[in-house]
């Protein structure tokens, strides 16, 4: 039983949910925005290209959104099957780490295209 | 009054395993679900385990599973919970059998002692009466606070309510908590850090998804759900180094 | 597990499960939508090729549900922080919080459809 682990899994698990709570809204707002009329490539990248703003703006979001999902993903995963113990911790970690890397990977195309 | 009869399902078995068995009970204008299982332990099959005390809703010996909910059965009237002349009775889940409708209540009341539930005086440590009584208004957050969670029975009824007690073993549970959270809030207390630290983790108030099952189901009207928001407020900001 | 229905009917059971499973969803799709968006990378045609391939019924319903499940966890966390961090104890203002949520998933339901 890592108490210690388990608690400060949990605090990042709030710290982020309190940034992805803003984050969501504006994001979702955009998602509104940018369906009208149809997506189109032209549009998003004319929103993102040369966008020091949003490139930080989804860097952020996908660091958090990357480490809020593990962290969740290990909570039910513990309970529902039975994956407990240090191991694993660090299994959800590298993934909540390779996602957002992956997101920020992902916002960085969005931003030199 | 009689008044016609009720079918009552009742678990009967061992920690090895069991099944309903069904009688028939005389029906009355005022009568709870312990008078139905007493009259049948009294009535039709003496051989009947089950668990009671006080009768007035005190000891919180006589908790059981009443058509699907868990339930003080002493102060819960048949008419309330039954449905179309019918009760199902079970022992508490989350808790082991010992025979029927009595549960072992040893690994409920063990989390009361890993949570350290046991008041500790600030002035006296070795458990002496302090010499001076300590001036406590029943007005300030803290007492308030305090005064919230501490008329808790130990029924087990919050226990076996809770999913996250199910899906995790080792979890200390919302009457453990609650506890807890009321002792870390007596100003008369020593033992606030030690109790924050055992009750905090994956075994502790962070287990809590807040389904308030058992806020739901406390007989008491305690709302354990809020103690452990409680704890896991005043952890969150102990990490920051702040202290609440 | 157990799956009697009759002890988990109340609304903040349902808030909770309803976190669970948006949440599961929402985490098991954020690679995808990372995997999609990377198409940038390789300039404008490929992410519009992509975006092109979306434009199907069934796709289209998948995006739609996509948002009602990141609308409905953003409601369902923000009653957990408030219950944690604001204290908020009385299940009415969890219905509250819930009835919020849910009028926030149906307008943006209804916003992606008209347009």
């Amino acid at each position: 039983m890592s108490t210690r682990g388990g608690t400060h899994l949990w605090v990042a698990q709030r710290v982020t949910a309190m940034f992805l709570a803003v984050a969501v809204l504006v994001h979702l707002a955009t998602i509104l925005v940018a369906v009208r009329g149809g997506l189109s490539a032209a549009e998003i990248l004319g929103r993102t290209r040369g966008s020091a703003a949003w490139l930080a703006f989804y860097a952020v979001f996908a660091l958090a959104a990357g480490l809020h999902g593990a962290i969740g993903l290990r909570g039910i995963a513990a309970e529902w099957l039975g994956w407990r113990g240090r191991g694993f911790d660090a299994a959800w970690l590298t993934i909540g780490l390779l996602t957002a890397i992956f997101g920020i990977y992902a916002a960085l195309g969005l931003y030199a295209a | 009054m009689e008044q016609g009869t009720l079918r009552v399902s009742v678990w009967r078995g061992d920690a090895a395993g069991g099944a309903p068995q069904f009688y028939e009970v005389p029906a009355r204008a005022n009568q709870t679900v312990l008078d139905v299982v007493t009259h049948i332990q009294r009535e039709i099959d003496p051989s009947l385990a089950y668990r009671f005390a006080c009768r007035v809703g005190m000891c919180g010996s006589c908790a059981m599973e009443v058509n699907g909910r868990a339930r003080w059965t002493c102060r819960t009237h048949v008419k309330k919970v039954a449905q179309d002349g019918t009760l199902e009775l079970r022992p508490l889940a989350n808790l082991p059998v010992i025979r029927d409708l009595a549960t072992d209540m040893a690994p409920f009341f063990d989390k009361w002692a890993r949570a350290r539930g046991t008041f500790q005086p600030k002035d006296a440590p070795d458990g002496a009466v302090p010499a001076e009584f300590h001036i406590v208004p029943p007005a300030t957050p803290k007492r308030q606070a305090a005064d919230a969670g501490i008329e808790c029975i130990g029924c087990g009824v919050c226990y076996a309510s809770c999913d996250i007690v199910a899906w995790n073993p080792e979890y200390l549970g919302p009457a453990a908590l609650n506890r807890a959270w009321t002792l870390v809030n007596d100003v008369r207390d020593g033992a606030r850090q030690e109790r924050l630290a055992v009750v905090a983790g994956d075994a502790g108030c962070h287990a809590c998804h807040s389904t308030q099952s058992c806020t739901e189901r406390c007989p008491k009207g305690i709302d354990p759900s809020g103690a452990i928001a409680g704890l896991k407020r005043t952890l969150f900001w102990n990490v920051f180094g702040v202290s609440r | 597990m157990r799956l009697d229905p009759r002890p988990r009917s109340h609304p903040t059971y349902v808030a909770f499960l309803v976190h669970r499973i948006s949440g599961l969803l929402l985490a098991l799709f954020l690679p995808l939508h990372f995997w999609a968006l990377s198409q940038a990378i390789n300039g404008e045609a490929a992410l519009e090729g992509f975006l092109r391939w979306t434009d199907n019924a069934v796709l289209k319903a998948a995006e739609t549900m996509l948002v009602v499940l990141l609308a409905a966890h953003l409601a369902g966390g923000l009653r957990v922080l408030a219950l944690e961090f604001l204290g908020w104890r009385s299940s009415q203002k969890t219905l509250v919080a819930a009835s919020a949520g849910v009028s926030l998933a149906a307008g943006l339901l209804f916003l992606l459809n008209v347009v």
